[in-house]
């Protein structure tokens, strides 16, 4: 990679040495070099600062006492840490049901979604059967469609089928909403795993699940990992939809707790940033762990937005 | 993606079972198979559970969408489970002769444009400079767009609305004191203009990450012997750009650059949420208002019909998005 970074850094200078030597160019090239990537890394430096600057501003003011929060003159670095915000974040009235509906909804939601995405990602992946493309390209199509304008017939029916207000209606819409891209993912990784791991363990006696089940599966296991995550890290974004069904304050979700954060009396900033930094704290240790895999997102349609 | 398709299909050499000729025969032809129907129906019924489960909860709605929006649902239907009367086409000429909605989509474009062309401009620039930037910095700048990447839109919508706060806010007190500009105290959001350069910095700051990862990856697919060709035939830096990197990139950056234009006009909660679930008429989207018809005035029919029309807007988009998948093989 530093290599081909060198070569980049070379290339904006070329034009400089003209009308010299081989030799005499390269030895001016490299001079040039030097100076250009310093303007370069400055560069860099000021966007690091842009989008980072947002995330600091987060932990700094969620570890600040409320008198900075509360301040005319606000301080890059605050005088003192306290945890005071997080107190009085996580004192706020349904916190532990938030953490439970939360917990309940998404594990539910996950576990559900990689069961039906896995059997369907080794169907599209292995086999070849008519309407197998059609399958695929509603995949990529579902997840185009705009999420609020889903939301009013899906309430209608949630509605019509008594899921208001219930975990299920939520579990269930949010283990469907992650099922096209995670099947499209695990599709990807059942792919690299050669079949003729398979078809050795049929030769041997093994059924055609059997064989997915003890030899594909295993080896899946990596690529399962980063789906469940990315699954459960929309799961757990999500908060308009709960936002709307569930009505119950002991029912609600993280999301919905915090949304409702700021509508009494004024805003609590020291501890809105508290809380969100406690619900940011496992989205940002999860997607650390995938991200190498966002590559996929690119042309597996939305990931985010 | 296409090339690990083939490396799966590649002929088997150390499994003895092959015995055809054509090697490129996938698994499903294991030959001396005692039932074929049965093999035949496996991999329906292995995509049935999610077929079925996509069908209700993504076919079925926008079905269910297309049949409210020719009724009228209202609160009383919702809750006694009345039949809903049919009106016919009333819903969209309402809708369509409401000055209000045609603001409402203009105001949706042009946000939608902005935000794209600058996340755009903006990914593309770092994409760049990451090229040619130090190891250390690029990994420096790699981890805060991961950061802001991994961001709950939630979380990064209270932070931006904590920025701009009219009392305690760091950026009116940066503009006051550090820029001679008085803004003590200056409310953002009484001019939606302003509110709106809040909201784009909110969905650009959390699109931007996402864009210039992708597309770093996609400019480090270009040649460096074609570059430096470039360049030794006497091509600037905008006609190597335009002549060698561009066509290389082309496809990825369209294809961002299509998933852009579907999220930003679907913008909702970034607008939602830094107004306090409340946003008032000015900063209504598309989104907003088919949310607000049918929840906050109970006319489920109205926002059903609205929310067909934005399907139907982003069709075309769509689209082409999948055909653009379709063309670089990724659907085999």
């Amino acid at each position: 990679m530093s290599a081909s970074t060198t070569q980049a850094g070379s290339r904006a200078t070329d034009r400089t040495g003209s009308g010299t030597g081989p030799e005499d160019r390269a030895q001016v090239l490299r001079q040039d070099r030097k100076k250009n990537r310093i303007g370069y890394n400055i560069a860099g430096l000021a966007v690091f600062v842009v989008m980072a600057f947002p995330v600091y501003w987060l932990i700094i003011s969620s570890l600040r006492p409320n008198h900075e929060i509360r301040s005319y003159d606000q301080t890059l670095w605050p005088s003192s840490l306290t945890f005071d915000n997080f107190q009085r974040a996580v004192n706020q009235p349904n916190f532990g049901t938030a953490i439970q509906s939360s917990l309940i909804i998404c594990g539910v939601a996950v576990l559900g979604g990689m069961l039906l995405a896995t059997i369907a990602a080794f169907a599209i992946a292995r086999f070849r059967f008519r309407g197998r493309k059609f399958f695929m390209i509603v995949l990529l199509a579902v997840q185009l469609l705009p999420p609020t304008a889903m939301l009013i017939p899906i309430y209608i029916q949630l509605n019509d089928l008594g899921g208001l207000n219930e975990y299920w209606g939520v579990i269930v819409i949010y283990l469907v909403s992650t099922l096209p891209f995670a099947t499209w993912m695990i599709r990807g990784f059942v792919i690299n795993i050669p079949p003729e791991l398979e078809e050795s363990a049929m030769v041997d006696g093994c059924s055609r699940m059997g064989a997915f089940w003890r030899v594909t599966f295993p080896l899946l296991a990596p690529g399962l990992a980063a789906a469940a995550i990315f699954s459960l890290i929309t799961a757990w974004n999500e908060y308009l939809l709960a936002y709307v069904v569930l009505q119950d304050n002991d029912k609600y979700t993280l999301n919905v707790w915090l949304m409702n954060f700021t509508t009494s009396r004024g805003i609590d900033y020291g501890a809105l940033m508290a809380a969100s930094t406690l619900i940011a704290i496992p989205v940002v240790a999860f997607f650390l762990l995938v991200q190498k895999y966002m590559a996929t997102g690119l042309t597996s349609g939305a990931v985010k937005g | 993606m296409s090339a690990a398709d083939m490396k799966a299909a590649d002929p088997p050499v150390t499994v003895a079972r092959v015995t055809e000729g054509s090697g490129a025969q996938p698994p499903r032809g294991v030959p001396r198979r005692p039932r074929r129907t049965a093999g035949a129906l496996l991999p329906y019924l292995l995509i049935a559970p999610a077929f079925v489960a996509i069908a209700a909860v993504f076919a079925w709605p926008l079905v269910k969408t297309v049949i409210m929006s020719f009724q009228d649902v209202g609160r009383r239907e919702l809750w006694t489970g009345e039949a809903a009367p049919w009106v016919g086409f009333e819903q969209f000429t309402n809708i369509l002769g409401d000055g209000e909605f045609w603001s409402v989509v203009w105001r949706t474009v042009i946000f939608m444009v902005v935000c794209v062309v600058a996340t755009m401009a903006i990914g593309l620039g770092i994409a760049m400079l990451m090229q040619r930037m130090d190891t250390w910095v690029r990994l420096l700048l790699t981890a805060a767009l991961i950061a802001a990447w991994s961001m709950p839109l939630l979380v990064a919508t209270s932070i931006f609305r904590w920025f701009a706060d009219s009392d305690y806010g760091v950026l009116n007190m940066v503009l006051s004191k550090y820029l001679g500009v008085d803004a003590q105290g200056h409310n953002w959001f009484l001019d939606p203009v302003q509110g709106f350069v809040i909201i784009g910095a909110v969905v650009v700051w959390g699109a931007v990450p996402f864009v210039s990862v992708t597309l770093y990856a996609a400019l480090t697919q270009v040649p460096r012997e074609l570059e430096e060709a470039a360049a030794l035939d006497g091509a600037g830096v905008a006609g190597v750009f335009r002549y060698v990197t561009w066509p290389v990139i082309k496809p990825v950056f369209q294809m961002v650059a299509t998933l852009s234009v579907l999220w930003d006009f679907n913008v909702f909660g970034q607008i939602f949420l830094i107004r306090g679930n409340k946003p008032e008429p000015e900063y209504t989207v598309l989104g907003i208002y088919s949310f607000e018809k049918a929840f906050e005035s109970n006319s489920f029919s109205q926002g059903a019909a609205i929310s067909l029309i934005t399907v139907l807007l982003l069709s075309g988009v769509a689209v082409y998005y999948l055909r653009q998948l379709l063309k670089i093989g990724e659907v085999e």
